[in-house]
């Protein structure tokens, strides 16, 4: 039984054919009845509309049946049950579970009670695998994963996306460069463990400095919670913010990826740019779920 | 001045009938060894404690003796993971009776918990705390949390 947990526990091979995978489904090679007899448990224990539709188009695609709680304050799980019981007994009602969760960990959790193959829709400020392969499709839809230049931008301390991208990418001796305002800077353990897998990791002030040799920009939302005061936020994040103004005489084929929803780290007049692929990388979440609910159903 | 040779160390700490002798432990350690094995001012044992004793092996060390107790298998384990040179000596009528070192055991199950309030190791549910231990640090193996320093202090 495959369940999809983290991204630490994927190889490059299990990646390399997922995305392969997800490939053949973008041009229409898949049988539109092949989980015909499945039925998808997503068990979303707090709000995520996209990933919550995007599993369900996923499975509906491939023709198969979603069910879910309806609302979590009705349900047992207000009445104090553990996530254990819980899963325990949707195990008993689908084929496979989809969890979005709080906690950090409760999809490993998930996995080691369950009866059915458990995939990680997010747990706290933990992993979300689903986001990272997706990320990483779409990267190869323009450029070869290995050996590039990724910069990443932004809250790079809790945004979890970025972890888990830049990890992901170790796998593809790529270069990573990261820009992020005091505080918000890459965990030092995970540059530490980075730098220990063979991938270099270089820290840059500016983007300004190192954007003319992107390959590929990944930016991240810096959450206004993070700051003391609205005043010391605009600050950071006026000087954070993608313009075209700073995509001028950059690589032609970089691309700029964000995992979305964007409130201005971006300039909507970049979305007119070549650069911009970030809505495609929305869309992408869908081919891409659909080769990993085919390959925990299979 | 001369190096305290055996004598000296004869004097700070007397030799035990019964017990366990905890040796070559990192030195500034031995208080954290204690804690480890459970060892508080409550406790009946007598207990020696010697710091930054001279040692040909390790330049510092800290030794600590233990009346009328022999240490478990899993507590030695426990010691490994701030003292990884440690030798242990089980004594029995003033000889020692078996001399173990100890190995860095591979994963801990239940013995630290995790530093990480959002991790569901510390949520209520039927789990207990597991971690892998690295060559650099304890790995939560739930939220991914890197312990690195004060692993007592973070023992159950
Ligand atoms: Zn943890």
């Amino acid at each position: 039984m495959k369940h999809i947990i983290s991204i630490r526990d994927l190889d490059r091979p299990f990646i390399d054919d997922l995305i392969n995978h997800a490939n053949h489904i973008a041009s229409q090679h898949f049988n539109a009845n092949s989980l015909s007899d499945k039925i998808l448990a997503l068990l979303f224990f707090e709000p995520s509309t996209r990933t919550r539709m995007s599993f369900e188009a996923a499975m509906a695609r491939l023709g198969g049946t979603s069910i879910s709680v309806g609302s979590i304050e009705a349900s047992s799980i207000a009445k104090g049950e553990t996530l254990a019981d819980t899963i325990r007994v949707v195990s008993g009602y689908a084929d496979a579970i989809v969890l979005r969760h709080p906690k950090e960990g409760a999809a490993r959790l998930a996995s080691e009670f369950a009866s059915v193959p458990v995939i990680n829709a997010g747990d706290g400020a933990g992993q979300h695998p689903s986001q990272t392969l997706l990320d990483l499709y779409t990267i190869q839809q323009s450029l070869p994963l290995d050996g590039i230049d990724v910069g990443m931008i932004g809250d790079l301390r809790y945004g979890r996306t970025a972890h888990s991208l830049a990890y992901a990418l170790s796998l593809y001796r790529c270069r990573i460069h990261v820009i992020s305002p005091k505080g918000l800077e890459l965990p030092s353990a995970l540059i530490g463990e980075l730098r220990d897998r063979g991938t270099e990791v270089i820290e840059h002030e500016f983007v300004e400095d190192i954007i003319r040799e992107l390959d590929v920009l990944y930016v991240t939302r810096i959450q206004r919670e993070r700051f003391p005061d609205s005043a010391s936020y605009f600050d950071v994040s006026s000087s954070y913010k993608i313009t075209t103004e700073l995509l001028e005489n950059v690589r032609s084929h970089l691309i700029v990826l964000h995992p979305l929803p964007r409130v201005d780290e971006i300039e909507p007049a970049v979305d007119a740019l070549p650069y911009a692929r970030y809505f495609d990388q929305s869309k992408n979440g869908v081919p891409v779920r659909m080769a990993m609910l085919q390959e925990v159903l299979k | 001045m001369t190096r305290p040779g055996p004598a000296a160390e004869g004097l700070m700490i007397s030799p035990i009938k019964n017990g366990t002798v905890i040796d070559h432990i990192t030195s500034g350690e031995a208080l954290n060894v204690l804690k480890i094995i459970g060892i508080t001012g409550t406790t009946t044992e007598s207990v020696s404690v010697a710091t930054n004793v001279s040692s040909n092996k390790t330049g510092k060390k800290d030794i600590v003796k233990i009346a009328n107790r022999e240490l478990c298998k899993e507590e030695m384990d426990r010691i490994a993971l701030i003292a990884p040179r440690v030798s242990i000596n089980i004594i029995r009528e003033f000889k020692v009776y078996a001399k173990r070192g100890v190995e860095r055991p591979e994963f801990l199950l239940g013995v630290v918990r995790c530093p990480n309030p959002g991790c569901i190791t510390n949520a209520h549910e039927p789990i207990s705390s597991r971690f892998e231990v690295l060559p650099h640090g304890l790995h939560c193996m739930y939220c991914d949390w890197l312990i690195t320093n004060d692993i007592t202090g973070h023992m159950i």
